[in-house]
């Protein structure tokens, strides 16, 4: 605990000095290595004590605040693993900004907010009161906020951060109400006195209801996603990947902070929503991120697809919990929980591909990309384990924690509720559809952009970035594997937080038997090993190389192509990343989102080139988002005319207010 | 305490309310002044009755200070603007008498309704006498609000102010200070509100708060 608030002080410590930025010229490096140090530091610790199966608990009180309200902090096994993946992606992050903010335009507007934005994800993470939370929350939104401003010259990026900044406003104000319930009468904002304070099921209610307002906007889930690919995006690359790695991350610890330990026993019904929210964040988030063009906000929607599928997790275990089958919970924890990890590995991976891609080529349109395997060869292999991994493809990490959601979800029928047992039917449904589609995503989001031939100049020229970039790619990139070959190992990291939400540690019964095979004894029966699918992928692969090699020519064949459809020289002729889209957004984008091709072709014997537009719009917006604006604006309008009153009419008011106040009383004596 | 004492308290808080009410209705602004100055004289009146039977010496300054600044000062005061800017027959136009008279008796019903079940084990002439008092607030806002004058408008306000009085009479205790600083209070609005009449008067030629607002570009 002590270690965490030394790392956190010298986080603040590094943003003074980001700020000294304009007296002191080796401020880039002394900020970015020290908060790679200091993150990995962090990490590191972290890390042992949740390797120790340490499910002990530690206290810390600051004399900081009011004088008769210290700053509590604490670290338990909650905290531990969202510190790990905070500091982990911090680290990553910090590595990567080294090479890649040199080359910023204002430097200044990011160097001394970056240490403080992770040191406020840290800071929430070993809140012990509401006070210390929300306001490492708010710090949290506001560093963010700045840092999506540090582009700030662009129009989106103004619109982006005006749409965060609403959304962060509300979803703060939402988590304030709602420890406000939590706390009830007593009015101890301390988390150990809301633990000991037991709420009947209605505040309870409302409690989770407003802290999954709260936490969800953060988290991006739908329909509260809207600001998330419009802020996300505009930040620099590798800001773009800890606020969609890290920072989501730090909404769901919030989501599980309330539901899982504050409020006590949970209502299975509470799951149940929560588990219908994560699947249609999944599938709606999967699907925009289908139709777009934009590397970082095609990401961005990705992430809202992940926060959906780690939220099924959590519903699901939260059902387990409440339903009283302790080892199911603990299952669909550890998924949900891995994918946490495992998501801000890959999210790391793909952004700072994203962000090297930006440093070669100066393009974030897939359309202008293409080819970069054969100019960027080391991102692209990098790139490429994530994308497998982010598609759940077996031997890599995704595929190890989407497989655990899985076996929680065909194991529904367990449960007595019927709803339930259909709900649960339907959810596994809706997850495996977002899972088929996010391969199909990442299918066209790297194969658009690395395969086939350069559709702009600029692709063609594009240079592999350097050293310090690439390692900060492959780290992600081998720990991905690491635990996809051997996921026990990350399993094992995991249980404290499992005994600590859901009351039991493991699913199956053998506990740490075998590192190679994953629930070889379980309730559910099935098991997988990582290990194995490695080895056979290996072989056979082996094998299929020996094939072609030993029987297949390696002679240049010649011969007069008829084409295959491939005989024009122009790279404009491959598929673009909308046409390789066009199929899904015919079947499942033209009615949800009212997708339309606009094609404009001209006549023959017209020079004008023919066009394509796409027209995309967000349910989100059109259903909820604009018809709020109209009605503020509306009462706005009404409520403007009390500025022009006369004083008689002032008065009248107030003399109205102050009888109605007074029946009140009258009233309800 | 002798019912006498209990009685006589009940009259002159009473009567302090039926003046409340009779300037709900007064049209002519001589007449608005000159029933604010019964108001205040009577005020004075319960306040050197409440000083006697509560053996309370400082409640005789008060009672002072009502008479002399609300009973004369300020009436003469008010009538020697009225003069001076030539307004003696001016209406002020108020609300209905039937409409304004049931608000009234709706607000003094609520003040009781309020005042008497908070207050079960304090004694009768205290209940009573705070019940009165909210009366009197309430009908002074009330006449506040239905009043176009600004000259209706202040009396209104001080009117309130005798409330205000009224309650702090009432209760024992109450130490002078509160009640000088009240008087002081009331002295330094008059003062304001003098000027402020002049400078209207000097600008509009009337002190017709319509023309004020029509000035200001203000909706009704």
């Amino acid at each position: 605990m002590a270690f965490i608030s030394l790392c956190i002080l010298a986080m603040l410590v590094l943003a003074t000095v980001g700020a000294a930025r304009p007296w002191f010229s080796h401020a880039h490096e002394v900020v970015h290595a020290g908060m790679a140090l200091t993150c990995g530091a962090a990490a590191v610790a972290v890390l042992a004590r949740l390797a120790a199966n340490d499910s002990g608990v530690e206290t810390l009180t600051l004399p900081i605040g009011l004088p008769w309200l210290h700053a509590n902090l604490r670290l338990d096994a909650l905290s531990a693993i969202f510190l790990l993946a905070v500091n982990l992606g911090g680290c990553l992050a910090a590595v990567f900004g080294w090479s890649y903010a040199r080359h910023d335009a204002e430097p200044g507007r990011v160097l001394p907010v970056f240490p403080l934005f992770i040191a406020a994800m840290n800071l929430v993470l070993v809140a012990d009161d509401a006070f210390v939370f929300l306001a490492a929350w708010e710090f949290m939104s506001l560093s963010s906020w700045l840092l999506v401003l540090a582009t700030h010259r662009e129009d989106e990026t103004r619109r982006a951060a005006y749409v965060y900044l609403v959304m962060a406003s509300f979803g703060t104000a939402c988590l304030l109400l709602g420890f406000g319930i939590l706390a009830g009468a007593s009015g101890d904002y301390g988390f150990a006195a809301i633990r000991a304070h037991q709420l009947e099921p209605v505040p309870a209610s409302f409690a989770v209801l407003l802290v999954l307002l709260g936490a969800g906007s953060k988290a991006g889930l739908v329909p509260l996603h809207v600001w998330l690919p419009l802020a996300h995006p505009a930040a620099p690359s590798h800001i773009s990947a800890l606020m969609s790695g890290v920072m989501t991350k730090v909404a769901i610890y919030g989501l599980m902070r309330v539901l899982f330990d504050l409020i006590g026993q949970p209502l299975w019904w509470w799951g149940a929503v929560l588990a219908v929210i994560g699947a249609v964040t999944a599938v709606v988030g999967v699907l925009h991120a289908l139709m777009q063009d934009d590397i970082k906000k095609l990401l961005a929607y990705s992430t809202v697809e992940n926060i959906g599928v780690i939220v099924i997790g959590l519903g699901l275990a939260l059902v387990f919990k409440a339903s009283g089958v302790p080892a199911l919970a603990a299952l669909a924890m550890t998924a949900a929980m891995l994918h946490v990890l495992n998501h801000s590995l890959f999210k790391s991976i793909l952004f700072f591909s994203a962000g090297s891609i930006l440093t070669a080529t100066g393009e974030r349109d897939l359309n202008q990309l293409g080819g970069l395997i054969h100019r960027m060869p080391a991102t692209a292999l990098f790139c490429l384990i994530g994308a497998a991994a982010i598609s759940s493809l077996p031997p890599l990490n995704g595929f190890v924690a989407e497989w655990m959601l899985f076996q929680a979800v065909l194991n529904g029928p367990l449960l007595e509720q019927w709803e339930l047992k259909i709900g649960f039917a339907v959810i596994g449904a809706l997850l495996a559809l977002s899972t088929a589609l996010a391969a199909a995503c990442f299918v066209r989001f790297y194969g658009i952009a690395f395969l086939g031939r350069a559709r702009s100049a600029r692709a063609e020229q594009a240079r592999e970035v350097d050293p310090v970039m690439l390692t900060a790619i492959a780290v992600p990139a081998v720990l991905c594997l690491v635990i996809g070959v051997l996921p026990k190992l990350a399993i094992s990291l995991i249980e404290p937080v499992n005994r600590l939400s859901v009351g039991e540690g493991m699913f199956d019964a053998g506990g740490h038997g075998g590192w190679v095979w994953l629930a070889p004894a379980s309730a559910f029966g099935n098991s997988y090993s990582g290990f194995m699918m490695f080895m056979t992928i290996l072989i056979l692969t082996i094998l299929a190389v020996y094939m072609i090699h030993r029987y297949a020519s390696n002679r240049v064949r010649r011969s007069i192509p008829w084409g295959c459809g491939f005989t024009d020289p122009a790279p404009l002729g491959q598929y673009s990343a909308s046409s390789f889209a066009q199929p899904i957004r015919r079947v499942f984008v033209s009615q949800l989102f009212g997708a339309r091709d606009i094609v404009d072709m001209p006549a023959p014997g017209e020079t004008r080139p023919a066009r394509f537009e796409l027209e995309l719009r967000d349910p989100a917006w059109d259903w909820l988002f604009t018809p709020v604006v109209k009605l503020v604006g509306w009462i706005a309008d009404k409520v403007d005319h009390l500025q022009f009153l006369t004083i008689r009419r002032y008065l009248t008011l107030m003399f109205l207010a102050l009888v109605t106040l007074l029946v009140l009383v009258a009233v309800s004596q | 305490m002798p019912s006498i004492h209990y009685d006589i308290a009940h009259m002159l808080g009473a009567v302090v309310l039926l003046m409340s009410f009779a300037l709900l209705y007064q049209r002519r602004l001589s007449s608005i002044i000159q029933v604010f100055a019964a108001q205040s004289t009577v005020l004075a009146a319960a306040a050197a009755w409440q000083g006697y039977i509560q053996d309370a010496p400082h409640l005789y300054i008060t009672a002072l200070l009502a008479l002399s600044m609300k009973a004369i000062v300020i009436p003469v005061a008010l009538n020697r603007v009225i003069q001076k800017l030539r307004i003696e027959r001016t209406v002020d136009t108020a609300l209905g008498v039937g409409p304004t008279m049931i608000a009234g008796v709706s607000l003094v019903t609520l003040s009781i309704l309020l005042v008497l079940p908070v207050t079960p084990d304090v004694t009768a002439l205290t209940r009573e006498d705070l019940a009165l008092a909210l009366s009197v607030v309430l009908l002074g806002l009330l006449t506040m609000i239905t009043r176009r004058n600004a000259i209706g408008q202040v009396i209104g306000f001080m009117s309130l102010e005798n409330g205000l009085i009224l309650a702090a009479i009432g209760v024992e205790g109450m130490p002078l200070i509160v009640e000088m600083l009240v008087a002081f209070a009331v002295m330094v609005a008059f003062i304001i509100f003098g000027i402020f009449f002049f400078h209207i008067r000097e600008r509009f030629d009337t002190l017709d708060l319509r023309t004020l607002e029509d000035f200001r570009g203000e909706r009704r």
